[in-house]
């Protein structure tokens, strides 16, 4: 009879009975506190139902609201009971109705006589931790709370605000250091009675009266009194969501618990019946005596913690549907947009298809139809091609595209021909990289067989939508990765810039591009951008193109680039 | 009670993670929302008096509904509630019943609108149904809301309250091993009071019509198949609920008028109290606050998906009558050419369809959340 425990109870009665049933058959007597709130009958029958046992105490009844001393007035009293009538009780372990014990009593008993002299109880001084001033921690002990903030939140807030403001402080007792951890604690009988009968419990117990939460303080804070070998950590496995509300366990949960290898899990569901069957009827002779081990599951729980308060980037849907700038990533992965260079390249999006080993898109924002790549009529996630559906919500569109190709990264065209409405959208989000050849959309109209009025009159349209982009482009908001080159600039020497692009994109590969894509004909084309400022029209994006005299690419370092001897 | 303790490691959570609620002086969208102004207090105004409206309408017709099986004696406190209004839906319902039952419905309240296939029997048959009867129009009484607003102001105060189309399944994280009191009490510990969830229309691969679907069966194994990733996500700024469109419907007869495809979002899930109503369907209810089922910082709520079983052999033959009594939309005369097309028994199956797994799938997918639940 080595360990004790001290139940508190509020809701499943029936639920603590048979652990409490469970503990007490295993020889490890039981001092059950039930909260004062619960109806006389319900307690009556919690009080018959372990009326066979013999092993059972009940302590006497306090309320236990969340967050008052209550809590605290209750464990005193049915420590002292457990004490008193259990002489040969060692360890006290501190449970709660909704504890569960994960493994054999056996193997609680051999692991507490082995540390004999070993406080388990998580006790942490708050000035350690460092924790915002805003969130009551020193506060905790220094101001006072009168208000219940369950019932009374505008009081209990208006009250600490008064405080505040005043520098109202209460004095911390002397010697006494405020430590701050988990309710649930396993205590050595020397301890527990040290503080329990300690001279000035009166004075220290007047004090913690009015602190804040004082079942995760009073214990914790005078075990540093007494205690010569504190283990800060505790016993029981209990897990907190973003909101500091415990983790419920329930049935599925079976695995995680037993890998745990902790000797007592809270919160069970009370309907958790696989849970209460295998863990209470269960085999008893379990697995080797592994030290508890809550670090195993503790990647699950941060992991939902970091999906309910950060959420999957770039995901929109029902129950995530972030403000402008609270996206955490407006998309869900790095993508390339390429401006002018299906216009310059005859066969562009072949050769990046092929190069970047990935789906090259064409122009997706064109105005008739999205040009998915391979000419799909419906892309993944049954992503439909209708130029209407994409334009009745373009930033929809591109997150979904996004998000359906999660893994396999995105490339297509853009241009002043394109639906521009995306364009901001793009220009602010860090995963777009945008490569613009600047006033490579005249190419096509260069080798059109339009009449010249008509030529000049598009010219100047998409010259203009050209320029409102990349205005957009080089705002302070824009966090894309940009680059702009003129088009001048880019075919006197192209495949360096192809170079540096396709190296970000497939960084891993760091392969010399060996094939350029084609070139288009450019013969001519200088006189072409004379003739159109001969007729009013000054083609400024393209760079400076002499009339007369045709772009020489550098044709002979075209295969093999970047030879330097 | 070992919440203290969880609020400091909350704040380191944030600490690492940045803050869960909205710093007042960032985001605009929300100062635009609960920043006190004249127009949020008209706004307000407005509301009030429309809920008010909606609940003297439902008031107005509760004479519509006639009961047929009065059970509502066998409803607990505590009990969970699911309020239907059916039509001619006798194929649907075995599996209906069963499934929900399954989830932990306690008592189905259902009204009748003037079914002749047996549907009206087989209801009253039931042990936990209880059901009323009505032969009037769908579309006056706002698509059944009137009838249903009524049975829920008198039976659902207080109740967990899940509101249902016939050919809706509801699915949650964790369906197959936690029931809906699990869930429930998992949004009352996280102090919410209603729980979205989005239609997921199903369909099969080939026409709709050569499908062979038999009563009580699993329609799903009939019609596995839905789109991914292709919804539209939008916020409604009156009400602040949502407006979700996509999926096989948009993509197959709304791709030339995507503006008009059906709304997906529904709130189906609601702590009740005799104050509220829905306004549309349940895509949308009053007071605003409900609304609220997605998190505006970047974070996940917990969601859930309906699945969406129209098209069940059935939709060919149904389809030439829903046009006929122009019952199902506001303007029913521009949805002729979805009528038309739907007469036809077309194949909604694309290449990019996915074949539906169960609850973890959609959860990857994007289509609902987990939240923080674990």
């Amino acid at each position: 009879m080595s360990v004790g425990f001290v139940m508190l109870c509020h809701t499943a009665l029936e639920r603590a009975a048979e652990v409490a049933r469970h503990w007490v058959e295993r020889d490890c007597p039981v001092v059950i506190h039930v909260d004062k709130r619960v109806a006389k009958p319900v307690y009556d029958t919690l009080v018959t139902s372990l009326s066979d046992l013999g092993n059972v105490r009940f302590s006497g009844r306090y309320a236990c609201e969340w967050g008052t001393w209550g809590i605290v007035a209750a464990t005193q009293a049915a420590s002292t009971i457990l004490l008193r009538e259990f002489p040969e009780v060692r360890h006290v372990f501190l449970a709660s109705g909704s504890c569960l014990p994960l493994r054999p009593v056996e193997d609680l008993k051999a692991y507490l006589q082995s540390r004999p002299r070993v406080d388990f109880i998580e006790s942490v001084t708050t000035e350690d931790v460092g924790w915002t001033v805003g969130g009551l921690n020193l506060e905790r002990f220094t101001l006072r709370f009168p208000f219940s903030w369950r019932r009374q939140r505008r009081l209990f807030d208006s009250y600490v605000r008064v405080q505040r403001r005043l520098g109202i402080r209460r004095r911390v007792p002397a010697g006494l250091v405020p430590h701050l951890g988990s309710q649930w604690w396993c205590l050595t009988r020397q301890t527990l009675s040290a503080i329990l009968e300690s001279p000035d419990r009166e004075a220290v117990d007047r004090y913690f009266r009015r602190v804040w939460i004082p079942d995760e303080s009073y214990f914790q804070t005078m075990v540093r009194q007494f205690s010569a070998n504190v283990e800060s950590r505790s016993l029981t496995l209990s897990k907190f969501d973003f909101q500091g509300k415990p983790h419920i366990f329930y049935d599925d949960h079976l695995q995680l618990l037993r890998r745990s290898d902790c000797f007592v899990a809270r919160k069970i569901w009370p309907q958790a019946d696989k849970l209460y069957q295998n863990f209470l009827l269960g085999d008893p002779s379990g697995q080797a005596s592994a030290e508890p081990n809550p670090g195993k599951i503790d990647r699950l729980f941060a992991k939902a913690v970091e999906r309910r308060v950060k959420g999957r980037p770039g995901l929109y849907m029902q129950s995530r549907m972030p403000n402008e700038n609270w996206e955490n990533g407006r998309t869900a992965a790095p993508y390339s947009v390429f401006e002018g260079f299906s216009e310059l390249f005859g066969n562009f999006e072949v050769w990046l298809g092929k190069i970047a080993g990935t789906r090259a898109h064409g122009h997706l924002y064109a105005p008739n139809r999205v040009e998915f790549a391979g000419g799909e009529t419906v892309f993944n996630g049954a992503l439909s091609d209708s130029a209407a559906m994409r334009d009745y919500a373009p930033k929809s569109f591109l997150t979904n595209l996004i998000w359906n190709t999660r893994g396999e990264r995105q490339c297509f065209q853009f241009g002043p021909g394109d639906k521009q409405d995306i364009s901001w959208f793009m220009a602010g989000d860090p995963n777009a990289q945008i490569s613009v050849i600047s006033g490579a959309w005249i190419i096509p109209l260069f080798q059109s067989n339009q009449n010249f009025s008509d030529i000049r009159r598009d010219a100047a349209r998409l010259q203009k939508i050209e320029a409102d982009h990349l205005s957009v482009l080089r705002s302070p908001w824009t966090k894309a990765r940009v680059r702009i080159w003129p088009l001048a600039e880019f075919v006197e020497n192209p495949m360096e810039p192809l170079q540096s692009i396709i190296d970000e994109i497939s960084p891993r590969s760091l392969r010399r591009l060996t094939e350029a894509p084609q070139l288009a004909d450019l013969k001519g084309f200088g006189q072409f951008l004379q003739n159109l400022r001969n007729q009013g029209m000054q083609p400024t994006l393209m760079g400076d193109f002499p009339a007369g005299e045709d772009p020489t690419p550098t044709a002979s370092r075209r295969g093999r680039p970047y030879l330097v001897k | 009670m070992a919440a203290g303790l969880g609020a400091w490691l909350r704040q380191g959570v944030q600490r690492v993670l940045g803050p869960a609620t909205v710093p007042s002086a960032v985001s605009i969208g929300e100062l635009a929302v609960s920043q006190p102004s004249i127009r949020a207090a008209w706004r307000a105004y407005k509301l009030r008096w429309k809920r008010l409206r909606l609940l003297a309408r439902a008031f107005r017709k509760r004479g519509q509904v006639r009961s047929v099986v009065d059970r509502t004696d066998r409803i607990r406190p505590g009990a969970i509630l699911a309020f239907v209004t059916v039509r001619n839906e006798s194929v649907r319902l075995p599996h209906f019943l069963a499934h929900h039952r399954k989830l932990g419905v306690d008592h189905f309240l259902v009204v009748d609108n003037d079914s002749d296939d047996g549907s009206r029997d087989l209801l009253a048959a039931q042990k936990d149904v209880s059901l009323w009867g009505t032969e009037h129009g769908y579309k006056q009484s706002r698509f059944g809301l009137d009838w249903l607003t009524w049975l829920q102001r008198r039976h659902g105060h207080g109740h967990w309250c899940l509101t249902l189309d016939a050919d809706e399944i509801l699915i949650y994280p964790y369906c197959e091993t936690r029931n809906l009191r699990a869930l429930t009490g998992e949004l009352e510990a996280q102090g919410l009071r209603t729980f979205g969830a989005v239609m997921l229309d199903m369909y099969p691969k080939g026409p709709l019509a050569a499908q062979d679907y038999a009563p009580g069966q699993d329609p799903i194994e009939v019609m596995p198949w839905f789109d991914s990733g292709n919804y539209v996500v939008q916020v409604q700024p009156l009400m602040r609920n949502l407006w979700i469109q996509g999926g096989a419907r948009a993509r197959s007869f709304f791709a030339a008028e995507p503006k008009r495809a059906p709304t997906l979002n529904k709130v189906p899930l609601v702590r009740w109290d005799r104050g509220f109503a829905y306004v549309n369907s349940t895509h949308a209810i009053l007071p605003r606050r409900l609304n609220a089922v997605f998190s505006e910082t970047g974070g996940e709520r917990i969601s859930g998906v309906l699945l969406h079983t129209k098209f069940l052999p059935i939709i060919v033959a149904k389809s030439a009558e829903e046009q006929q009594r122009q019952q199902h939309f506001a303007n029913s005369a521009l949805y002729d050419d979805y009528y038309l097309r739907l007469k036809q028994s077309p194949d909604l199956w694309s290449a990019q369809s996915r074949r539906y797994t169960g609850w973890r799938q959609l959860e990857a997918m994007g289509l609902m959340s987990r939240g923080g639940w674990i």
